[in-house]
């Protein structure tokens, strides 16, 4: 069984918005799905808000500016462009563009206006950063805004702030057309608005099967779906697989591995099996069997969301460039919708058919499809 | 002559050295979101209470069960004092959230006449401020530090130690960054602009400032509507009367956290990223003057078998799993696998560890061993002093 990227809650999204608990590695996921859309070709910008430079950490190049700068060129012309969006340069762009004010800009510098709505005015900082978002998802090849010319970016993804913040980013634009009830502001809040809670928005959260990072996603996604906002996956990275099987983990659990036998085995293979040894291995089988329960608890937890759980896998030496890509492999199929043809995002890793059985999605009763709860493979 | 080894190995940090001298008034727990800051703060809160301080912990925003543990099941912005802590050396353990909005709050109420407080908490600038914009929480962390050294020493305040654990910023240089943030603001022009009509009863006030300001204003007027603008200068000018006192005590603060007493722990996982934002704080607390204690390295891969190599390991189990042998055999050669698996990520843990250290020689470390589960109660909090304390 195949999982249907045309049923999934984010089939129609243009803008994958990726938020996660600290140290979930969202900057990774994000950049992933942005190669995964990549590779139908597809022209892709992905993003960051928070000056981290943590895309060019991952791509491996130099640091992003506040230009749109091309990150990774895949095969037959996809690509991934890269900005770092920082609110200062994004309100002067946005002021020039919709006022031509010229002189007025500098003098709003000088005037400290300018550090005054980006640092301590209540919320125009995140809505420069979602307003500049905005504008590069209307932008069309022609450099118009609007009319029929096909838009530049066939996708955007946002490396956004963590769970903690992510509801309030996100709706910041009600909030501040609550604030200036008139007046161009006002009216563009309002159309991000409309952006942000059509489906062509969709938040995807990462996580670890980990207690606290778990309790953050389902309280992101409670408070996601009461903003009328749009949840998509639930991506579970760094999972690593049991190494002992259920019987065997069972016995681990309660201390009733069979020692003799093991010391045994050990000696066959020509491990001398010293008491330190054994001893060491029965307890990390304890910890390792006490870990997979806590994890599978998470799991359930997690799948009573009712959203598709896309889990990757703990890649062994870190992340860098090329792991990306082969995360990104592992995504196609989820991301990419039929009639694409997806061509890769590297040239054929050895990888990749190993790790694709641990990647699976869970499509709920939220799609509304006929596959039911049942996990299906990749 | 050869050069001697540029690698010097990082000396120990004594936690316990740390809580127990009674110089200490201040820890400060600061890494960046993830790391376990909160969890580092709360089991030295309850390790240096049941060594006998005077504790009060200050948490940001830690997970429920954590609270929980600490006995606090609401966000009511007090020091609670936490029962069922050991109290037999003379010590006691106070732990509250900090609610920000409230905080503000009171700062408003404490600082204006009633009239006026009333009108701007009424605000909807100043509401929008003290519920959501970046930054506050860490000017209000800030703030409640401040109140909690002044009223410490007294019956209803008995603390000698405050421990506090930091907001889960954008980045950790934001809780040193936010008073001079608001410093800066209030002391800028632009602050005055929005006062001036107000002060000078009209427009009239607003001469001083010279051309341009009405292209300013009218600006302004055009990008944020009316309305907003009006919002703001009532709501500015009305906080006018106690910017003052608030960015004094926000400087106080700040000198506070520069003084002897106070010792900063950063905290980090044994990851890339976390090391990396370690870095840039531990470099910032120095060029600042701040008085860095050390690194906690946290959840530091646990392996307790000893006596075989990662690569033994795994061409051991290897050899049992072709073997096709007994039920056993493969059990074995999980629990092989397990173990190499195990040996190296503490090996690249350790690495990446210790790549800080060479980059920061002379900088105490502490490594906290992983527990499998969350903290739920007082034992593992304790459990983790213990490891804090490195024993």
């Amino acid at each position: 069984m195949t999982t249907d990227p045309d049923a999934a809650p984010w089939a129609r999204a243009r803008l994958h918005v990726v938020t996660g608990k600290g140290g979930t590695g969202k900057t990774t996921v994000a950049s992933a799905i942005a190669l995964a859309l990549a590779s139908t070709p597809g022209h892709v910008l992905l993003t960051e808000v928070e000056g981290r430079q943590g895309i060019s950490q991952t791509f491996d190049v130099p640091p992003l500016g506040t230009e749109e700068t091309r990150i990774v060129r895949l095969p037959r012309g996809g690509e991934v462009v890269g900005l770092s969006i920082e609110p200062k340069a994004a309100l002067l762009e946005y002021l020039q563009l919709f006022y031509k004010l010229g002189r007025a800009g500098k003098l709003l510098e000088k005037f400290g206006a300018i550090d005054f709505a980006t640092t301590i005015a209540p919320g125009v900082r995140d809505v420069l950063l979602i307003g500049k978002i905005y504008e590069a998802n209307r932008r069309r090849r022609d450099g118009k805004h609007k009319g029929e010319a096909p838009p530049v970016y066939d996708g955007i993804v946002l490396d956004a702030p963590p769970t903690g913040r992510i509801g309030r980013f996100l709706s910041v634009n009600s909030e501040v057309a609550d604030l200036a009830r008139v007046g161009p502001i006002a009216s563009q809040a309002g159309s991000i608005t409309r952006l942000l809670e059509s489906r062509r928005t969709v938040v995807h959260v990462v996580t670890l099967l980990e207690e606290m990072p778990v309790q953050e996603t389902l309280e992101a996604i409670d408070e996601l779906r009461a903003k009328g906002l749009h949840p998509g996956a639930v991506i579970v990275n760094m999972v690593r697989e049991p190494l002992l099987d259920d019987t065997a983990l069972e016995q681990a659990r309660s201390g009733r591995l069979h020692k003799a036998s093991i010391r045994t085995q050990l000696g066959e293979a020509g491990v001398p099996a010293t008491p330190e040894l054994v001893d060491g291995l029965l307890e990390e089988a304890r910890d390792h069997a006490q870990r997979i329960d806590l994890e599978r608890q998470q799991l359930a937890l997690l799948e009573s969301t009712g959203l598709p759980i896309v889990s990757l896998p703990a890649l062994p030496g870190g992340v860098d460039s090329g792991s990306v890509r082969e995360l990104a492999d592992l995504l196609v199929p989820l991301f990419v919708r039929h009639g694409a043809t997806p061509v890769g995002t590297d040239l054929g890793s050895d990888l990749r058919t190993n790790v694709h059985t641990q990647v699976s999605a869970h499509v709920g009763a939220d799609v509304g499809t006929d596959v039911g709860t049942d996990r299906f493979e990749a | 002559m050869s050069p001697g080894p540029v690698s010097v190995e990082a000396p120990a940090l004594d936690i316990d050295a740390l809580i127990d001298d009674p110089a200490t008034q201040i820890v400060v727990c600061c890494g960046s979101g993830g790391v376990g800051k909160t969890t580092t703060a709360a089991a030295l809160g309850l390790r240096a209470a049941e060594s006998g301080r005077k504790v009060v912990v200050l948490t940001i925003d830690p997970a429920r069960r954590l609270a929980q543990s600490l006995g606090l099941t609401e966000l009511d912005n007090t020091p609670r004092p936490v029962s069922d802590i050991d109290a037999s050396a003379g010590g006691s353990l106070h732990a509250m959230m900090l609610d920000m909005k409230r905080t503000f709050d009171e700062v408003v109420i404490a600082h204006s006449e009633p009239g006026k407080a009333e009108q701007i908490l009424a605000n909807p600038f100043y509401q929008a401020v003290s519920s959501s914009f970046a930054g506050t929480q860490e000017y209000m962390a800030m703030e409640k530090l401040g109140q909690l050294k002044a009223s410490a020493g007294t019956e209803a305040a008995p603390w000698d130690l405050i421990v506090v654990d930091t907001p889960p910023s954008r980045s950790a240089l934001d809780f040193l960054d936010a008073p001079n943030r608001l410093g800066s603001f209030l002391d800028g022009r632009f602050i005055r602009l929005l006062t001036a009509p107000a002060k000078a009863g009209g427009r009239a006030g607003l001469k001083v400032f010279g051309v341009g300001v009405q292209l300013v204003t009218s600006t302004m007027t055009k990008v944020l509507g009316g309305q907003m603008l009006a919002d703001v200068q009532t709501f500015v000018s009305a906080l006018d009367t106690m910017f003052g006192g608030f960015r004094e005590r926000a400087d106080a603060t700040y000198r506070l956290l520069s003084e002897h007493g106070t010792a900063f722990l950063v905290v980090a996982a044994p990851e890339r990223d976390a090391l990396r934002e370690a870095s840039y704080f531990v470099e910032r607390l120095d060029a600042d003057g701040m008085p860095l204690a050390g690194l906690v390295v946290n959840r530091i891969g646990r392996v307790s078998a000893t006596g075989v190599t990662p690569s033994r390991a795994l061409a051991a189990a290897e050899s049992l799993e072709e073997g096709g042998g007994p039920k056993s055999a493969s059990n074995a050669a999980g629990l092989l696998r397990l173990h190499a698996s195990l040996v190296r990520t503490a090996e690249r843990q350790r690495e990446l560890a210790d790549r800080f250290s060479r980059s920061h020689p002379g900088i105490p470390v502490v490594h906290v061993p992983a527990l499998g589960r969350d903290v739920h109660d007082l034992d593992g909090l304790r459990a983790i002093g213990h490891a804090l304390a490195g024993s």
